[in-house]
């Protein structure tokens, strides 16, 4: 089968936020490949396990991301994209990054597409849906089981917590949530391997794109932290009295019950 | 400069939502004093009208249909696309709900349209509208517009409030006829998993347990409380891996983003995954045997104790004051 995982490069989850000049700050940060993605490129790479073919992971962005590349080419996927827009583009928005992504993914037969149902930096949850369309596929997002069958394919997707079975066929687009199944860490062996294993890197031109067509249809004028919180209060005394302190004060300051 | 706003109402078991509504509020700002429109997808929707009017629609379109009876991409979108083609509307204002997320996205892309998810407010600041939306789980937030197209946004479900229900309010309710055909995703089964009544993501009060709570039988405790606030129960990651409740209740960065009122952490320490989920709530209350635990650093109460003791007598103490009122 023919795969492909489209994969962001995300700040790692523990990393504090600072803002400087209206950006956020990027010096000496950690950064992983988005959670969310690592669960489709491990559903990639099971299924290659069981169906054959080939994993090819994709991502958009500029040169730091080709460690996160790599990260899954040490898994286990076989080849690996890097579309990369430093050059090229001031600013991107999900728009953006959907027509990047799907023009490049226009003829090249992907039976079936995985990417994260959300990146947990921006946190939109556009890009997969949106490829989707372009490319003319159907779409299933958040899912936490995938069977495949010849072009039939069972799916299991999250609803806020309730489950639809879903039937449906390739080629599909679909977005991974948690309970998917448990990444793998790279192993030795692995990490040796996806030093050899080809990455290719594109700009826009070799997609026949110009910025023009890729210009942003959303802008962000402000970034600000939430405002740093006051030290709670942690009350004091026999726990029957800190209970009825507690009831009091979110009634009468906190005015919340 | 009014607007013309359509606003999509989103319905469970036959009901709206409660984002519906809020969705409403956001449309009237966004408006400018034009006119907001609230669209109904389903099998059999057009008595909800009248109620979506009331909640502050102008008017009404509905789109009814056998393929509508559920959600699914396809039919959703077939569905509002042509409602849109029809109102030819200057901005689109959608719940950030598992619906919204799975269908806005899809629709801004055939509309070749910028779209602004998961908003918490929205304000007209001179020529723009400006949503703020967090980012990296609600550690820091954006300022965001639209430069090029239709005006359309998801908004976070809790944080918009909805306008106040007025019974004699009226407008046009009107029927569009579209073929829903060609779906190409089929839903054979839907399995409940979550309980029936407070819906967990629009809940005004969320008692949630962690490891601390040491089993399902412990969970018993926290649902009395909830139930006596009217709210739901949540969990943290370590008790959904503990096999203490099912992962619907997961709040966190993976799982469910939370924005209640008041949030009340029981027996969570607090890992920077869990306030991914939960931090951007209103008021939070700790209880916690560990003077140390890190959820204390963001919470506006706290009560160092065992919540065994201390869930009980507030539970008591909560029912008392309901009684009293």
């Amino acid at each position: 089968m023919n795969i492909y995982v489209l994969l962001k490069r995300t700040l790692d989850t523990e990393e504090k936020i600072t803002i400087e000049n209206g950006k956020i700050n990027e010096e000496d940060a950690e950064f992983i490949i988005n959670p969310y993605d690592e669960y489709a490129v491990e559903e990639a790479i099971q299924l290659r396990e069981k169906h054959g073919g080939e994993v090819t992971v994709v991502t958009v962005g500029n040169e730091e991301a080709e460690k996160q590349l790599r990260t899954a080419l040490a898994m286990g996927a076989d080849k690996a994209v890097l579309i990369n827009v430093e050059d090229d583009l001031e600013e991107t928005d999900q728009y953006t990054t959907s027509v990047i992504l799907a023009e490049y993914l226009k003829d090249k037969d992907a039976e079936l597409i995985l990417a994260g149902n959300v990146a947990i930096d921006h946190a939109s949850g556009q890009v997969g849906p949106r490829v989707a369309d372009l490319l003319n596929i159907p779409c299933v997002t958040t899912i936490t089981d995938i069977e495949i069958d010849g072009k039939k394919v069972n799916i299991v997707r999250d609803v806020e917590g309730d489950e639809e079975k879903i039937e449906t066929t390739l080629p599909l687009l679909v977005t991974a949530q948690q309970g998917l199944n448990e990444p793998r860490y790279p192993s030795l062996p692995g990490i040796m391997k996806a030093k050899k294993k080809p990455l290719e890197v594109l700009e826009l031109d070799d997609l026949g794109l110009d910025e023009d067509d890729v210009q942003p249809k959303t802008k962000t004028i402000d970034r600000f932290l939430p405002p740093e919180k006051e030290a709670g209060k942690i009350l004091e005394g026999e726990i029957e009295k800190q209970v009825s302190e507690l009831v009091s004060l979110l009634q009468k300051e906190a005015k919340v019950i | 400069m009014a607007r013309k706003v359509l606003v999509l109402g989103e319905l469970k078991d036959g009901k709206f939502r409660h984002i519906s509504f809020e969705a409403v509020a956001a449309a009237k700002t966004v408006s400018e004093g034009g006119e907001v429109t609230g669209v109904l997808l389903g099998n059999s929707v057009k008595h909800l009208a009248g109620e979506f009017i009331h909640y502050g629609a102008d008017r009404v379109v509905t789109v009814e249909h056998e393929n509508l009876k559920n959600y699914t991409t396809d039919g959703f979108s077939q569905a509002f696309l042509a409602v849109i083609e029809k109102e030819n509307p200057d901005a689109i204002i959608i719940g950030h709900t598992s619906l919204g997320k799975d269908l806005a996205p899809k629709i801004a892309s055939k509309l070749g349209s910028g779209l602004i998810s998961d908003a918490v407010d929205v304000e007209i600041t001179g020529r723009n509208i400006v949503f703020t939306r967090p980012i990296y789980s609600g550690k820091a937030f954006e300022k965001k517009i639209i430069t090029d197209g239709i005006i359309f946004a998801t908004i976070r479900p809790n944080n918009i409030s909805a306008p106040e229900k007025d019974e004699f309010r009226t407008g046009n309710v009107e029927k569009l006829d579209v073929d829903i055909k060609d779906l190409r995703t089929v839903i054979k089964k839907i399995v409940r998993k979550t309980s029936e009544g407070i819906d967990l993501s629009e809940a005004k009060v969320v008692v949630a347990g962690g490891r601390g709570v040491k089993s399902a039988e412990g969970f018993k405790i926290l649902q009395e409380l909830a139930d006596a606030l009217g709210g739901a129960v949540g969990a943290s990651r370590g008790a959904c891996d503990a096999g203490y409740c099912d992962y619907s209740l997961q709040i966190g960065q993976t799982g469910k983003v939370v924005t209640p009122d008041l949030y009340i952490a029981c027996g969570i320490s607090g890992a920077i995954q869990h306030l991914a989920g939960m931090s951007n709530s209103k008021v939070i209350v700790a209880i916690n045997k560990d003077p140390d635990a890190n959820i204390f650093n963001i919470a506006d109460y706290g009560i160092v104790g065992d919540l065994f003791d201390v869930v009980p007598l507030l539970t008591e103490e909560i029912k008392k004051l309901k009684i009293n009122v």
